[in-house]
């Protein structure tokens, strides 16, 4: 998770107490009011294909990096938590190609076979 | 209040790769910094990121594989509003809302690390209102397209799976969020009777809470937040 885009916080040393200005939370919070209403747009806006698709991913993506490293103080763990929680989720990706294969099929064979499909 | 004795300081562990390694292959203690409740907290919030995970998965199955069309979700979930036809309003405001209880619940963390008990305590009500807020607004759509004819099965709008879809993901998001709003409001009933400053022990573990409860709280209401925003992107906008 690296978003520097927003105010960074001066990276302090690592208190067992996350203690932060509460400034840092009201930009963050603001970043992701900013993001959602970009997104919101791009349905608003009715962007279609490619553009619409990698829009609502990279907003997402920033959000998602927003909450976790900031809110939920991903930032300033060590990396020996961060990776542990962080990593198995990248194996999701593996399954999402796995049953994107399986569901192509199974729309080919309903095609072939159903009367539903044409 | 007492910290878990940490055995080497952030200062003098080693960071990057060779940290990790370190941190893995030591005794005892991988997590250096982290406390045991943080970790488990971590660790639930992973096997919860499978199951949305798989839900979502699910979805991408369903939706690539039918050969109905597939409802237009912009379409389905807009409202009327005095003769203005606005798309997915409801689903933008739901957005903003759970934002604002997570802004909310980030600095409800920060006072109470700071000992303001009541600005704690405080923040903590509002971001279980905020999160009864949004709970009520998914029941509204539930009705509006459960009146529709969305069923499960099946719905005017296109795809039969549509409907199983969405009541299950959206059922499964509103039910963590309504279980963190039950959550949130014990953590506010401890930290206003000062709990967290007393060392008084809590109801069911008889252990003595500290103000990091606060903090493990929040990463959960944080995650509730952050699944929302997977579902807002996939579902609502795809």
């Amino acid at each position: 998770m690296s978003h520097s885009a927003t105010a960074a916080p001066p990276a302090s040393s690592h208190e067992e107490n996350q203690q932060h200005p509460i400034r840092l939370y009201l930009v963050v919070w603001a970043w992701l009011f900013i993001l959602s209403l970009g997104s919101y747009l791009v349905d608003i806006v009715q962007f279609q294909g490619l553009l619409r698709w990698s829009l609502i991913v990279t907003l997402m993506l920033l959000k998602a990096g927003l909450i976790v490293s900031i809110f939920m103080h991903m930032r300033w763990e060590r990396l020996a938590l961060s990776y542990a929680i962080l990593v198995p989720p990248v194996l999701l990706l593996v399954f999402v190609m796995i049953m994107t294969l399986e569901a192509n099929h199974t729309q080919l064979t309903r095609m072939l076979f159903l009367n539903g499909g044409t | 209040m007492t910290k878990p004795a940490v055995p080497s300081s952030q200062g003098g562990a080693a960071s990057g790769w060779r940290g990790i390694v370190a941190d893995w292959s030591s005794d005892q203690r991988s997590f250096k910094t982290a406390s045991w409740g943080k970790v488990m907290m971590w660790v639930f919030l992973l096997s919860d990121t499978f199951i949305f995970g798989c839900f979502l998965l699910s979805y991408m199955t369903a939706r690539l594989s039918t050969t109905a069309p597939w409802p237009n979700a912009s379409e389905v979930f807009s409202l009327e509003i005095a003769g203005q036809h606005m798309p997915l309003l409801l689903i933008a405001i739901m957005t903003f809302v759970l934002i604002t209880s997570s802004g909310t619940m980030a600095m409800a963390v920060n006072f109470g690390y700071r000992r303001q008990r009541r600005k704690t305590a405080l923040l903590l009500l509002l971001t279980a209102g905020l999160g009864v807020m949004f709970v009520g607004m998914q029941a509204f759509e539930w009705s509006k397209l459960i009146a529709e004819g969305v069923r499960p099965w099946e719905n005017p709008f296109g795809a039969p799976q549509f409907g199983a879809i969405f009541f299950m993901v959206t059922g499964f998001h509103g039910t963590h969020v309504s279980i963190g709003v039950i959550f949130l409001l014990v953590i506010a009933r401890k930290v206003w009777r000062g709990d967290f400053d007393t060392g008084r022990p809590g109801f069911f573990t008889t252990r003595r809470g500290r103000y990091e409860s606060v903090e493990i709280m929040g990463l959960y209401w944080h995650f509730v937040d952050l699944v929302w925003v997977f579902i807002f992107a996939f579902f609502y906008l795809w």
